[in-house]
């Protein structure tokens, strides 16, 4: 599958929630896109990744 | 003070501009949300370019540390940024259609709040808010064009300081990484970030960016 437009290799099943905890992210402070749509936060959990998915993951930093 | 009328501050702020683009711009609704060193200076840069509907957003008050970046002089200090903005904004294109409001968006009222706006300037400072922020609109608005910013702290080159589309309707401006937390703001690095703001929603209007291009 594609993280940001790098190739990552799926070696196991995994909902978005576990990906995002592997990568180092923290769920409140992203924004995700899954196949070009945005993904609920309340649902990061129940989504599960395939080989074939693109993901768009935007961490938020502070400042503004 | 100078005596000026609709038609001779439009034709100022609009030199240069096709009559197409002008109308574009005249009808161009933009929501601010956040007057900091984003907001302020992003809201500043759109009433100068003429942008005809604004909707603004921010809680809180001026304070003495604001003035090395945002849009605020010590006269402000105190006053609300939803209040002390609209006044300099007013002096700029004083037939615009500006409303503020003090404001904290919430997951409960962006809806209502964002509703009338074409193109939504996320302008917050915690990371926190902006990923709410941004989520709300991305599920509640596919329709709209969201324009965030993540990552303006410290002195950095402008190299590093980028917009990317994310996806077809969102943008990012920042260099994604220096985090307030972390690093000093410095005023003309927040600035730059604010035009890259205020830039990308001024090209979306004029569809030289986006989908209508």
């Amino acid at each position: 599958m594609q993280i940001n437009g790098q190739e990552y290799a799926l070696t196991k099943v995994m909902s978005l929630q576990e990906l995002l905890q592997e990568q180092g992210y923290r769920s409140n402070l992203v924004a995700v896109e899954l196949n070009g749509a945005i993904v609920k936060c309340s649902e990061y959990g129940s989504t599960m990744l395939t080989a074939e998915d693109k993901l768009e993951i935007v961490s938020f930093v502070g400042g503004g | 003070m100078y005596a000026y009328s609709e038609e001779n501050t439009q034709q100022a702020l609009h030199k240069g501009l096709t009559p197409e683009q002008s109308q574009l711009l005249q009808e161009a609704k933009v929501a601010v949300v956040g007057l900091g060193g984003l907001g302020s200076n992003v809201a500043m840069w759109l009433a100068r370019l003429g942008v005809g509907h604004l909707l603004l957003y921010d809680f809180d008050k001026v304070e003495l540390s604001n003035l090395n970046r945002q849009y605020y002089f010590l006269e402000d200090v105190g006053k609300y940024k939803a209040e002390a903005l609209l006044a300099k904004l007013q002096q700029v294109n004083p037939y615009g259609d500006y409303q503020s409001k003090v404001a904290r968006l919430t997951e409960a009222n962006l809806e209502e709040l964002l509703a009338p706006a074409h193109i939504i300037c996320e302008a917050l400072d915690k990371a926190e808010a902006k990923a709410m922020l941004v989520n709300g609109v991305l599920e509640k608005f596919p329709d709209k064009y969201l324009v965030a910013a993540s990552g303006l702290a410290g002195l950095e080159d402008s190299s590093s300081m980028t917009v990317r589309q994310i996806t077809p309707r969102f943008y990012l401006c920042g260099d994604g990484y220096s985090d307030f937390h972390e690093l000093p703001l410095c005023g003309a690095r927040v600035g730059l970030c604010a035009a890259q703001e205020a830039l990308t929603i001024a090209r979306l209007i004029l569809r030289l960016e986006g989908e209508n291009r």
